[in-house]
């Protein structure tokens, strides 16, 4: 669709929509302060958050540990992942342990992380980091492994040395599936930083949503809630933009 | 010249659980340095398989097989294959793709890529990928690839069969061209009995099940080479004949 008027109009209908059923709610009386503000307070606890800096103070802790835990799983990831699809013995040799610990989420290993690391940053970067791994790992394996067996055949009549192998056929080859290995890692990541946050924080968006709920105020419930869909659907923008720059062949 | 590919009682067996697949029988083949050899036969007569012995790409088989006088163990830079899929890397360039396939010592040298591609006339396309080129196009490209490593042979496996009469009879005079240039010895599989005769010096007429080479015929079209006159209308029938009785040939081809 090309994106003229129309298509804003379409694009921003749903949304507008959802603010005036909420506001006529509002109108009607039949929204209690303690329960569900309406939208102008939500608005208005944003400003106070912009004025007195906790806003970007939230928003930039969590991102640093996204940032830490989700760089960990993706390097853990991505050279695991290319080393069993590589080698069947290191795959055999991984598998298992592998596949055991993939049903388990993330968020089960918060009480061990706990006991393990305390609540600093430590239990929230592991979490995030276990989050982000299997994606990444699974899609990088897959993704070698879908790679086209006649382009080895060719590499084979070129007598490509091995390394040389690996970073012109294997990983481009792999690129594709590895980007979206890493689209849902970021989005697991942003999920474990959150509930790690709520569980024991003292800063962080995840804070703010269980601050928010003893306080009794849902207003700032709902910003970090906000916070939470906002972020996420900016960085997988920002993902797909990069996943368009780097794959420019298909 | 000498042979360059001396192939004696040479077997394939292709084994699995359910049957086994007898792709070649006996096959006897000698090919001298130098010379233009189209292999040419139904589908399933092991065309295929047998080039791809000759390149090494498949090295288990019974009998004897000698390139250059040696055994071979796989395949190399100096059995140059061109598949019947052009086969670029699509990420990277023209010019990368034959970068890609040069030894370390010729990664940088310019000067050889752009004599390749000149050679298969796509000058100006250093830079385009894959994508960007038609069928034609990339194929000649991948022919570039193969020639920069300078190959001492040149093995084709239906290089042409996807593409149209006009664009495929532009290829084998290049082809042709480059046959006479840089005189490296070229066998080029096809099902199609005049890209047979037009471009072989020598056909050989293989048949199926199991693959087996049935004649071995020479073939004189004179210098230059033409597509039409008695000499390519006596050579093609004498192939035909090979595959259909004489009742069966079409009016046609009886001149
Ligand atoms: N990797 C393989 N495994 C099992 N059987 C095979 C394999 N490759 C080829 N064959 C069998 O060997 C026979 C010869 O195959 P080949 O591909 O050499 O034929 P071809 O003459 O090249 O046919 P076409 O003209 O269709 O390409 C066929 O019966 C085929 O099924
Ligand atoms: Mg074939």
């Amino acid at each position: 669709m090309k994106k003229g008027l129309s298509y804003w109009l379409i694009y921003l209908a749903l949304p507008i929509c959802i603010l005036a059923v909420w506001e006529g709610f509002q109108i009607a009386g039949k929204l209690k302060p303690y329960t569900m503000p309406p939208p102008m307070t939500i608005v208005e606890t944003t400003l106070d958050y912009i004025k007195n800096g906790k806003l970007w103070e939230n928003i930039g802790i969590s991102f640093i540990r996204v940032l830490k835990g989700f760089g960990a799983g993706l390097a853990a990831g991505f050279v695991i992942g290319i080393l069993s699809a590589l080698f069947p013995k290191f795959e055999a040799f991984t598998e298992l342990v592998i596949q055991i610990l993939r049903p388990i989420p993330p968020i089960a290993w918060i009480p061990l992380a706990i006991l393990w690391f305390g609540i600093g940053e430590e239990s929230k970067v592991f979490i995030i980091f276990l989050g982000a791994f299997f994606p990444i790992f699974l899609n990088t394996l897959e993704g070698v492994r879908n790679i086209d067996s006649r382009y080895f055949e060719l590499a084979q009549v070129y007598e490509v040395p091995k390394p040389l192998l690996i970073w012109q056929i294997v990983i481009p080859g792999a690129l594709p599936s590895i980007m979206t290995g890493i689209r849902l890692g970021v989005g697991n990541a942003w999920v474990c930083v959150v509930a790690a946050e709520m569980i024991g924080a003292v800063s962080g968006v995840g804070h703010m949503l269980s601050d928010g709920r003893s306080l009794s105020r849902p207003d700032i419930v709902i910003l970090g809630m906000l916070i939470v869909g906002v972020v996420g659907k900016i960085m997988d923008d920002i993902l797909r933009l990069i996943n368009k720059k780097l794959i420019t062949w298909i | 010249m000498g042979n360059i590919i001396e192939i004696k009682g040479l077997n394939k067996i292709f084994r699995s659980k359910e049957n086994d697949v007898q792709a070649l029988e006996n096959i006897d083949l000698s090919i001298e340095e130098g010379s233009f050899v189209s292999i040419i036969g139904g589908s399933g007569c092991g065309k295929s398989t047998l080039l791809r012995i000759i390149g090494g790409l498949e090295t288990e088989y019974e009998g004897e097989y000698l390139f250059d006088n040696a055994p071979v163990k796989g395949p190399s830079r100096e059995k140059g294959f061109i598949f019947q899929d052009h086969r670029l890397l699509p990420w990277l360039t023209v010019e990368g793709n034959i970068r890609f396939s040069l030894p370390k010592d010729k990664k940088k040298d310019d000067e050889l890529i752009r004599k390749n591609l000149e050679l298969v006339g796509l000058t100006g396309f250093e830079r385009s990928f894959p994508r960007q080129l038609s069928g034609g196009m990339a194929q000649r490209v991948a022919i570039a690839r193969a020639l920069a490593n300078k190959p001492r042979i040149l093995l084709l496996d239906e290089p042409f069969g996807a593409l149209d009469a006009i664009t495929r009879m532009n290829l084998q005079e290049q082809i042709l061209k480059i046959w006479h240039e840089e005189k490296i010895t070229m066998i080029i599989v096809t099902h199609d009995i005049d890209e047979a005769v037009y471009l072989g010096g020598t056909v050989v007429v293989m048949t199926p099940r199991p693959g087996r080479i049935k004649r071995i015929q020479k073939v004189d079209l004179g210098t230059p080479r033409r597509r039409t006159g008695t000499q390519f209308t006596i050579a093609r029938d004498e192939i035909y004949k090979e595959f259909f009785s004489d009742a069966e040939i079409p009016i046609e081809y009886n001149i």
